[in-house]
């Protein structure tokens, strides 16, 4: 049994880093603390014994150093708008905050880099650099919020990585401080290539189990010449899905390619009003971006090909405005089921695309079953489904029904050879689900890297990983590697 | 003495590698040998894993864009395949005989990874062998997936040091209908680097910007992919704004091939685009002859150094080249040298992050029997 002798610890800790990063980094107040209890995924509590706010590399490393010399466990969070639980915090663990890091260090755009701190905000690296015509692509929908250092954590996508890629693919240097203390500069930085591992690409998307970013090296790429974005109305998924293989098999590469069937156009009606074509059981929303004359004949083969699958009505954005109309649908979606259910579950999980329209098939007869509504927003450029599978709390068993559904549709995303995550994380929401895909040996090798990074599991335990792994080393004072220190408080499920 | 082995599925190859652990015999893996120079001289060697076997396209998916390839295959086998359907692997290497395993551990990219990044980008799955047998997996078959860590990318350019790729999944992109090349002259280091400069701020969107220099002069050529009325438009733009000494026309005949021949002394350089010019500094250091040809629009070239020269002359050479490169930002690296001088070079130069590469290779290979030596550090 973990000692509730913690508090002593953490009073202890709390006045060294007081000492080292002054009053106002560290917080101790349980109402303040509280304000830290969960990420984006509300129904993971856990009120963390201490918080700091560092505000540069060498305070997080004055951090992660005195956490290791007392044993403490810690967890690093950006904004905390992850969705699968990655920044849940300890109850007898430091959180450490990287909002006061937000300093852009620096802009090069003759190398197509960007210098950035982890608070820094996503799209706040695309607006420094727009007016000089250059941007920055990943882009999750919680963009205007979220933090390339959680971004780095969770390798986020959104809904140009169709074409762009993820995070993993536009970063090419970090700062990391391990869970030693050291801070340690990886990969090419401003360059391509560096000689060694690719310590970047095994970090990013590491769920903040290797350590902390304290500063991210990002790619810059200049803007394309013409964006082009249509709104193609459909029958049904199977024609919307139907379109998007025909445009995928005609060779083109969309910057990005969204489905959303009629529940979720529903709740998006209602949410912000976008106005859908009428009688829509799902709209296709296509961008195409490029040089000019190549964005103009592929829009027309978008359009053809769209028309042969049974779209009955076709827009095309003229302007930016037309086209924040079209894109606000899509981007309300998972908020605006709120309208429609007091309390959903977002999905995320990754399937052929081939097999879009036969999964979505599954599902409904799933949702059906069970008796409960499923809104499906899909990636459908890349396999990636979020169904949001909507339940009333109030209404008994109905949460428990959910949970079933939710769990069914990613054994069917397994089944078809898919992912039970493609931009969410496994965090804590998904650790029991990873043996899905992965066999015990898998799981294993994967924490070898694990051990090279954090010997004592000291960064972010419980995630990703359902069963630890020991690793070959002499354990620390308190070994808190274990799940047993994961100790979550289950405060029941709120809306969100 | 030596003994080849070529296993033909991952559970024969971890068969060969439990088998060598039991023995206390070390195992170097090989595909065809293309590469074989590259890197450092392992330390020993008691078995030579041989890939081949492990061969053929064992899923195409196109509609998905998604194919998976033994290890042992060909690349260009992996593309003749894939063009039957109107697709490729974005992946090239300079070997007309190097296999997708050789070409993944060695990090070899081409032309293209302006547009499609290199081997770690399109690798959405791999299967492995580690040192003690063990067969690993991470990624899948899909695209889009961010469960568990990617290992993926910790082998690739790893010159197998930390396990034996058995198969690998990638993401596959269409064919363009057509290709046209985009030549102007080049005159010195700093030319180089506005006119780089231009073409990447440029929105022709090139699928590659590569070099052929003799010392600091010769041709910068960009590629541009497209549908044909679209690569004509965006050809003469870029010619445009190339100026007058620019010329369309087909593929330069040096094209992906690298400088240097087998008895060179093979140079990689990193650095950033936007200071090109410090690659001034290699006809200084090597002399005004020195081959240069790589992707000037990523910053990643490769020299070719006489193999006359002697281990002293070479070392102060690369010294004055990574002081320079360090300083811009970039990096220097060895890849193949000739055996009488290998083992007095420092081949990597400074390495970022080596104690946790070090670290890496004690767990995966505590006892040292993967290609030991043959990587940073002497990893």
């Amino acid at each position: 049994m973990r000692a509730a002798s913690a508090p002593a610890a953490v009073d202890l800790l709390a006045a060294r880093l007081r000492a080292e990063l002054g009053d106002a980094a560290v917080v101790t107040e349980e109402a303040a603390r509280r304000t830290y209890e969960c990420d984006g995924l509300a129904h993971f509590r856990a009120v963390p014994a201490l918080v700091v706010l560092p505000e540069s590399a060498e305070q997080v490393q004055a951090v992660v150093r005195a956490c290791r010399d007392e044993g403490i466990a810690w967890v690093a969070r950006g904004a905390g708008t992850g969705l699968s639980g990655g920044a849940l915090p300890l109850v007898d663990g430091v959180l450490i905050v990287t909002s006061r890091m937000r300093r852009i260090v620096q802009i090069d755009l003759s190398s197509g880099r960007a210098v950035l701190e982890p608070g820094v905000v996503n799209l706040a690296v695309s607006r420094a650099v727009s007016d000089d015509g250059w941007f920055y692509a990943p882009d999750p929908s919680s963009q205007l919020v979220c933090s390339i250092g959680g971004n780095v954590a969770e390798n986020s996508g959104g809904a140009h990585c169709v074409k762009y890629g993820f995070t993993v693919h536009h970063v090419t240097g970090l700062e990391i401080c391990t869970p030693d203390g050291e801070l340690v500069w990886l990969g090419a930085g401003h360059a391509a290539d560096a000689p060694g591992y690719d310590l970047v690409g095994v970090f990013v998307g590491s769920e903040g189990t290797l350590g902390i970013a304290t500063k991210v090296v990002v790619r810059l790429l200049r803007q394309p010449e013409a964006v082009t974005t249509l709104l193609a109305a459909f029958r049904t998924v199977a024609d919307a899905g139907a379109a998007t293989s025909a445009i995928i098999a005609a060779g083109l590469t969309p910057a990005a390619a969204e489905i959303m069937d009629a529940l979720a156009i529903e709740a998006a009606e209602q949410a912000v009003a976008c106005s859908y074509p009428a009688g829509a059981g799902a709209v296709l929303i296509v961008e195409l971006d490029g040089p000019a004359v190549e964005v103009a004949a592929e829009e027309a083969t978008v359009r053809g090909l769209c028309d042969d699958a049974g779209a009955f009505e076709i827009r095309v954005a003229a302007d930016a405005a037309e086209r924040a109309e079209i894109w606000k649908g899509r981007k309300s979606a998972f908020a605006a089921v709120g309208r429609i259910s007091p309390n959903y579950i977002v999905q995320d999980g990754v399937i052929p695309r081939t097999a879009l329209a036969e999964v979505r098939a599954e599902i409904d007869a799933l949702a059906v079953s069970a008796g409960i509504r499923v809104a499906n927003v899909f990636h459908a450029g890349d396999g990636n489904l979020h169904p949001l599978v909507l339940y009333d709390e109030t209404v008994p068993g109905e949460y428990e029904s959910a949970q079933r559904v939710s769990g069914a549709i990613l054994d069917l995303c397994v089944a078809r050879g898919g992912s039970i995550t493609g931009e969410h994380g496994v965090g804590v929401d998904k650790a029991d689900k990873l043996p899905r895909m992965f066999t015990g040996d898998d799981l294993e090798t994967m924490q070898l890297v694990r051990c090279a990074f954090d010997p004592t599991g000291l960064a972010n335990p419980g995630k990703v990983f359902p069963t630890p792994r020991l690793c070959g080393e002499p354990p620390r004072p308190r070994a808190a590697g274990d799940l047993a220190s994961q100790s979550h408080e289950q405060a029941g499920v709120l809306a969100w | 003495m030596v003994t080849a082995v070529a296993p033909t599925s991952a559970a024969e190859a971890a068969e060969v590698l439990r088998t060598a652990g039991a023995d206390g015999l070390t195992v170097l893996p090989r595909g065809a040998s293309t590469k074989a120079h590259w890197g450092g001289t392992p330390s020993n060697v008691d078995i030579l894993l041989d890939t081949r076997r492990l061969h053929g396209v064992t899923a195409h998916e196109p509609g998905d864009l998604v194919a998976t390839v033994r290890a042992g295959t060909p690349l260009r086998d992996v593309q003749a395949v894939l063009g039957l359907a109107g697709q490729r692997l974005s992946l090239e290497t300079g070997f007309a005989e190097a296999t997708v395993g050789g070409v993944l551990a060695t990090g070899e990219a081409g032309p293209l990874r302006l547009r499609h990044g290199s081997g770690r980008d399109l690798l959405i799955g791999v299967e492995f062998v580690r040192a003690d047998g063990i067969v690993a997996h991470s990624g899948g078959r899909v695209v889009k997936n961010v469960a568990g860590y990617d290992m993926g990318r910790l082998l690739c350019g790893s010159y197998g040091t930390l396990g034996v790729i058995t198969s690998a999944t990638f993401r596959l992109h269409p064919l363009p209908p057509a290709r046209t090349w985009v030549s102007c002259p080049v005159e010195s280091a700093a030319e180089l680097a506005d006119i780089a400069a231009e073409v990447m701020s440029a929105q022709v969107s090139p699928s590659s910007v590569e070099v052929d220099l003799r010392g600091t002069s010769g041709t910068l050529a960009a590629l541009i992919e497209g549908s044909r009325a679209g690569v004509d438009a965006r050809a003469e733009t870029a010619a445009r704004q190339l100026g007058g000494a620019a010329v369309i026309g087909d593929q330069p005949a040096w094209w992906g091939s690298y400088p240097f021949a087998p008895d060179d002394v093979a140079v990689k350089l990193a650095a950033p685009v936007g200071r090109l010019s410090v690659l001034g500094e290699l006809s200084d250091a090597a002399g005004p002859d020195v081959a240069v040809r790589g992707s000037a629009g990523t910053g990643v070239v490769y020299a070719a150094l006489p193999g006359s020269t002697s281990a002293e002359h070479l070392n102060s050479t690369l010294s004055a080249l990574r002081a320079a490169l360090t300083e811009a930002g970039g990096s220097c690296v060895v890849l193949a040298a000739p055996p009488r001088i290998r083992d007095e070079i420092d081949l990597w130069g400074p390495v970022p992050g080596l104690a946790l590469m070090r670290r890496i290779k004690d767990q995966f290979d505590p006892a040292r029997r993967l290609a030991s030596g043959r990587f940073v550090g002497g990893i």
